[in-house]
């Protein structure tokens, strides 16, 4: 049987021999035909890679995103034929990525990117407005809690990462970041266009409550031991503006 | 509704989602819009969003075909059971006039390598592909086509040729061919055959589409050229030469105009599309 094993490790090392039983019509040089299958694969992936975090490649520039992506796809070969999936653990791989320990925000700004990806390819779910509300009494809205649209992600940084985002994926001019601070954002999609959301803090941790299936009293809880000065009324507006609630719900709501 | 399931006799071109807007403002106007849209198979698998709803919208005005380039169904391992039930739920939820893979593998031990590579023609090889075939038709409930490859080596081990294998395997699972004369100009120059001759011994009656593409020239050391199925260019005119022959052979059938790569402005494309759909109209008008 066909040995695509011997195929694939010649494949994946330039310098490692040809496979024995290839043939090329007399003359020709098989190392430089089976260059084509070496290069097909090594600049598919490399672009894939680029393509799915551009703010990143924008940052560090096109010749040395080549070379950090060269490094990456040789170990790290796609394990799904979905390009849009490619590169899950590249933030990883950014943040141990010796060359770039002087831009430590650099992976956060790919987490971001993936995020945005996942968000335009999630399914589709229809929003509530709020008047979605008015059959809840006052008394009983501690007990609400909400569903996200599943393209809804909740991140933090330590870094400005959203500042730096919009600026290299040309959203914003760029210029010096002062003052230098940690940022969260709402990943969504609205009207099949991806967005995000600067937070306003301990919004995050009261989103991600929310999002783990925690009613308003704890979300508002944590949001508020994450910040001391989040205010809920402000983070409902947001989610609101954002149209990103798909149900509220009841603890004793078997369904929504 | 109930669609035929099979694509028109007309020139269709790979969807880019960049032209999706000039593409609307054709409709608007009215304008002549092409025969058939096709689009990769994995560019469409996600749960939901705008990819979907740009695939409902095409499909409204124009018929759709899916081709696929992960199935790797030239492998030597199973296919992946996961890929095939996507595939199967995104012609389910599409319902394409045609459904389409390639001779060649892009999988082993679970790494994608993103590219569709060869396999020597052996009554082994000839087994494991069919099998494959017979699975995937099976979970579409429909016929499906394959396309002959582009490539840059041949392989010792190889017992027959390539449209040998090709016809076994339409006699076998009585899948159709996508018969792609790019790629048949590109293997003839790299392997030193003729293209004619190729064809003349093709199984033409079982081709359900045609692809045409453009390629890449670079030297060979010998002082021949070695040709890469590049798609980044407008189609050479060797291939337009052998479309004129196939139609005149076959009749019209549809033909794909593929452009993948610095991918052209919208009215470059339907120029592409415009002179296969008046080849395909002479054709018809001579039947």
């Amino acid at each position: 049987m066909f040995d695509a094993g011997a195929f694939v490790q010649a494949l994946r090392h330039p310098d490692a021999p040809l496979p024995q039983n290839l043939r090329v019509r007399p003359g020709a040089d098989a190392t430089l035909r089976f260059a084509v299958y070496r290069n097909n694969v090594m600049a598919g992936l490399i672009d894939a890679l680029g393509r799915n975090f551009s703010a990143t490649r924008s940052i560090v520039g096109d010749e040395f995103f080549q070379a950090m992506a060269d490094v990456f796809v040789r170990g790290s070969l796609p394990r799904s034929c979905l390009m849009h999936r490619y590169g899950e653990e590249f933030p990883q791989f950014l943040e141990a990525f010796e060359p770039v320990a002087d831009m430590p925000y650099l992976a956060d700004v790919a987490r971001l990117e993936r995020a945005r990806t996942r968000a335009f390819h999630a399914a589709d779910v229809d929003v509530r407005d709020p008047s979605g509300l008015t059959g809840f009494s006052p008394d009983r809205l501690a007990d609400l809690r909400m569903r996200l649209h599943p393209s809804c992600e909740i991140l933090s940084s330590e870094h400005p990462t959203v500042t730096i985002w919009r600026m290299n994926a040309g959203e914003s001019e760029p210029a010096s970041i002062d003052p230098w601070e940690g940022e969260s954002a709402l990943v969504h999609r609205r009207d099949d266009a991806v967005c995000v959301l600067c937070l306003a803090p301990g919004e995050a941790a009261f989103m991600l409550a929310l999002q783990a299936g925690g009613n308003l009293q704890l979300a508002a809880a944590q949001g508020s031991e994450a910040s001391p000065v989040f205010s809920i009324e402000q983070a409902l507006a947001t989610l609101f503006h954002a149209r990103v609630i798909t149900a509220y719900l009841h603890e004793d709501d078997a369904h929504d | 509704m109930a669609r035929l399931l099979t694509l028109p006799p007309r020139a269709g071109v790979g969807f880019k989602p960049e032209h999706l807007p000039a593409i609307l403002q054709d409709v608007r106007q009215g304008r002549a819009f092409p025969g058939f849209f096709e689009v990769h198979a994995e560019n469409y698998m996600g749960d939901g969003g705008p990819p979907h709803r740009q695939l409902e919208r095409l499909h409204a005005d124009a018929a759709l075909s899916v081709h696929g380039v992960g199935l790797s169904i030239g492998g030597m391992q199973a296919l992946d059971r996961e890929h095939l039930a996507r595939l199967t739920r995104l012609c389910a939820r599409h319902a394409p006039e045609s459904f389409s893979e390639h001779l060649a593998w892009s999988t082993h031990d679970g790494a994608f390598l993103n590219d569709l590579l060869p396999l020597p023609y052996t009554r082994g090889t000839l087994e494991c592909v069919c099998l494959h075939i017979d699975e995937v038709q099976d979970a579409l409930g429909r016929r499906m086509l394959l396309e002959n490859p582009a490539t840059y080596v041949t392989f010792d081990d190889s017992e027959m040729s390539e449209t040998e294998f090709l016809a076994a395997i339409v006699a076998r699972t009585g899948c159709g061919l996508l018969l792609d004369l790019n790629n048949v100009f590109v293997s003839a120059e790299n392997h030193g055959f003729d293209p004619r001759a190729y064809l003349s011994s093709f199984p033409l009656a079982h081709v359900g589409e045609i692809h045409l593409a453009g390629h890449a020239t670079a030297p060979d050391p010998d002082g021949g050229a070695l040709l890469i199925d590049s798609h980044d260019r407008p189609v050479d005119e060797h291939v337009w030469a052998l479309y004129r022959e196939m139609i005149a052979t076959l009749g019209p059938l549809p033909t794909l105009i593929e452009w993948d790569n610095d991918v052209p402005p919208w009215p470059v494309l339907c120029a592409e599309a415009r002179r296969a759909e008046a080849l395909l109209t002479r054709e018809h008008a001579d039947v």
